[in-house]
């Protein structure tokens, strides 16, 4: 057991490192911006003088690497820093009330996109797994083939358009569900829960199809092997032989897809959020990049290679974990 | 909710009967298909029959003289007549692919399933639309046709608002969307592709060199394309174009061409993980060694020996990473970063045209102007996708 706790914390500190590094990544890529966020707001007309002292308010003055380490040791406290256009409205229309600091900004944004993301796993999980059992015990099928074309079909559609035939199909021409996700705090759940429906449907059919194609892949990969045989043998039923006894060995594989898959969730929200208007940190993100609104992007960009870091950790060690080979090397 | 439970309640109290029946009734040769049915088949068989006569009464229903119901079912009986002339299309296809051409071809169809002959089809239709766009396109792809009114709705029904002179309708501004359709096939494919294959040279290159050199080169090479790749692609990639759109016009280099280098490069990574992986098989190989023993130079290695032993593997990649390079670019122009216009572009034309979805209800017509340009790239993907599938399954020989 010790060695698996050895590899498991040599995968954090990869895990913290490639954070580390991709923080510097991110920090230099905004960095090679021309100009600056104080002559854009300015415009042509801007004398030098107050140029320079945006600059200063920002402390975009200070050399670069000054800069990361500020930026750095404000992101360990959770002082995201605050949104450039967010500091503008406040300066000119002499309020501070709403959200002034990026991580204000950002809280309730993540918790709906990570709502988003949990309904979409809820609801995706068992779904995949159910039809990929099935589709490895009627494989060669009827059965088999459509779900194949159907998954290989929603996979390969771009998110917009599934997005748009569910808005059309149970928004526009059977009102079911709202087409707008007009989310905000204090909501009750079920509402919420029925706003945030078509979108999280759409990430549904997006996932779905990847995941479920890989339970039938590891299960069929294992029916080969003696012990299925002599299940088999054994005079089991073919339902039985795979949840009993295919399933649990195939589990590692299934797992790693899964947490593979959330980590998708988590990152491709973006276009789904735009369709829906659905109000998470996917939208902030195309926003702020429209506007180059530098600290919100890089503080969302932040956040979701973190989420993309962690996620694909989890499914590292839990693959070492629930394989026995790696727990107990020769 | 409670019609929900209801049918499914009643599909299996049918599927019992079914199988029941199937057992009382003597026919020699489905007897013992009968007898060993479990539950769920039957089930599974009755479920399928009920979708399609469901199917099969909403294509009625959506060619009704009704115009309520009709609109209603309108989607419904394009996507099934779609699908049946596909597929039509797809078998006539495959016959015609048997009966002609070299041996080696017809061998090929002869083992075809229908799906890969859909999507070799579809590939033919979308290259030829690429290249003779300029001939095909009644209009040009920015042209706006003078005194022609903006928003003309598709169908060419001059009663229901369209125009018989522009049988899919015009956008915003009074272009054309049928033209735009087609332009939009040598733009965005053409960028894609373009892309696609900038990457395979990027990443392939650099692969096979890690893979032969080894070393130093090897680890700095991986190390960067792991930091790389632990940032997800499509924020990777807006967070780069952000910047890019601030170069471009200081630079006075199209934001287009700076789209392509970066999202090639963001690709490259995924391509340089499977060249070096494939390659450092090859490497190990006694004729890698004869030839280095021979004294062949690094150039010699990579390109006559390791290149052609990894074509097959690089080959299907290409296919997929073509899909996801498509799929990114058109999810850029989606969010308005990718494609600029006025250069038509599929992910564009959705984004502008769709909120005339919300109008399906009383004009269906005027629904199927975003959903035509967000068809076209599903359909380019899945023709794709399911051509690699069959690659795939060929190559592996996986039968089960």
């Amino acid at each position: 057991m010790g060695n698996v706790l050895t590899i498991i914390l040599q995968r954090l500190a990869l895990g913290l490192l490639t954070l580390l590094i991709v923080s510097i990544v991110i920090f230099i890529a905004v960095n090679l911006l021309p100009g600056d966020f104080a002559q854009s707001i300015l415009g042509q007309g801007a004398t030098p003088e107050a140029v320079a002292s945006i600059r200063e308010d920002l402390g975009l003055d200070q050399p670069m690497v000054t800069r990361y380490f500020q930026w750095l040791g404000g992101v360990l406290t959770g002082d995201l820093g605050t949104s450039f256009a967010q500091a503008n409205f406040a300066s000119f229309s002499g309020t501070t009330s709403g959200a002034t600091t990026i991580a204000e900004q950002i809280a309730p944004r993540f918790g709906n996109t990570m709502f988003l993301a949990m309904i979409t796993a809820a609801i995706a999980v068992p779904f995949s797994i159910i039809l990929g059992i099935l589709a490895a015990l009627y494989r060669n099928t009827i059965f088999d083939r459509a779900t194949n074309i159907f998954t290989l079909s929603s996979i390969s559609s771009p998110e917009f358009f599934l997005a748009y035939i569910l808005i059309l199909f149970l928004a526009v021409l059977n009102p079911i569900f709202p087409s707008l996700s007009n989310i905000f705090d204090g909501m009750p759940f079920s509402e919420r829960l029925e706003k945030s429906m078509l979108p999280a449907l759409t990430l549904t059919l997006v996932v779905t199809a990847h995941m479920m194609r890989m339970t039938r892949a590891a299960i069929i990969n294992l029916l080969a092997s003696p012990y299925i045989e002599m299940a088999r043998l054994k005079g089991l039923s073919p339902m039985r032989v795979i949840v009993k006894h295919a399933l649990p060995n195939a589990l590692a594989p299934i797992i790693n897809v899964i947490a593979l898959n959330l980590a998708y969730l988590i990152t491709g929200v973006v276009v789904v959020e735009v369709v829906f208007v659905y109000p998470g940190i996917g939208q902030l993100f195309v926003d702020s990049v429209k506007i180059r609104d530098i600290p919100v992007v890089q503080a969302c960009c932040l956040i979701f290679a973190t989420a993309f870091i962690l996620l694909n950790l989890t499914a590292d060690i839990m693959s070492i974990l629930s394989n026995p080979r790696l727990r107990h090397p020769k | 909710m409670i019609w929900f439970v209801a049918v499914l309640l009643g599909i299996a109290v049918l599927a019992w009967l079914f199988r029941w029946k199937g057992q009382q009734i003597d026919w020699s040769e489905y007897n013992a298909k009968f007898r060993d049915m479990p539950f769920s088949v039957a089930y599974g068989y009755i479920l399928g029959l009920s979708i399609l006569l469901w199917l099969y009464w909403a294509y009625i229903q959506g060619r009704s003289l009704h115009p309520e119901t009709a609109n209603k079912f309108f989607f419904l009986r394009i996507a099934i007549e779609g699908f049946i002339i596909f597929a039509i299309a797809a078998w006539v296809f495959r016959l015609f692919g048997r009966s002609v051409g070299t041996a080696g071809t017809k061998k090929l169809f002869r083992s075809m399933p229908l799906t890969a002959s859909f999507g070799i089809l579809t590939i033919l239709i979308y290259a030829f639309l690429a290249i003779f766009a300029a001939f095909i396109a009644p209009y040009g792809q920015e042209q706006i046709v003078p005194g022609v009114a903006a928003n003309i709705i598709p169908g060419g029904d001059p009663a229901l608002g369209g125009n018989p002179d522009f049988p899919l309708g015009t956008d915003q501004i009074g272009r054309d969307i049928l033209s735009r359709l087609i332009y939009g096939a040598q733009n965005t494919v053409g960028i894609a592709f373009a892309t696609t294959v900038l990457a395979f040279l990027l990443g392939g290159t650099l692969g096979f060199l890690a893979a032969t050199l080894g070393g130093w080169l090897d680890q700095l090479l991986s190390r960067a394309v792991d930091v790389l790749m632990a940032i997800p692609s499509l924020i990777f990639a807006l967070l780069l174009m952000t910047i890019a759109s601030v170069w471009a016009p200081q630079l006075g280099i199209p934001l287009t061409f700076f789209m392509v280098v970066i999202i090639a490069v963001i690709d490259s990574t995924r391509v340089y993980r499977l060249a070096r992986a494939v390659g450092q098989n090859i490497v190990v190989m006694d004729y890698i060694e004869a030839a280095k023993l021979r004294g062949e130079g690094l150039g010699y290695l990579v390109f006559k020996e390791i290149l052609p032993n990894a074509t097959a593997p690089l080959l299907a990649e290409f296919g997929l990473r073509f899909c996801f390079v498509f799929l990114t670019i058109a999810a850029l122009s989606f969010l308005g970063v990718g494609i600029q216009p006025p250069l038509a572009d599929w992910g564009t034309m959705v984004r502008d045209l769709g909120g005339f979805v919300n109008f399906a209800q009383f004009a269906p017509m005027a629904a199927t102007a975003p959903l035509l340009a967000a068809g076209a790239i599903a359909l380019l993907t899945v023709a794709v996708n399911f051509v690699v599938d069959w690659m795939l399954q060929k190559s592996s020989g996986l039968k089960e």
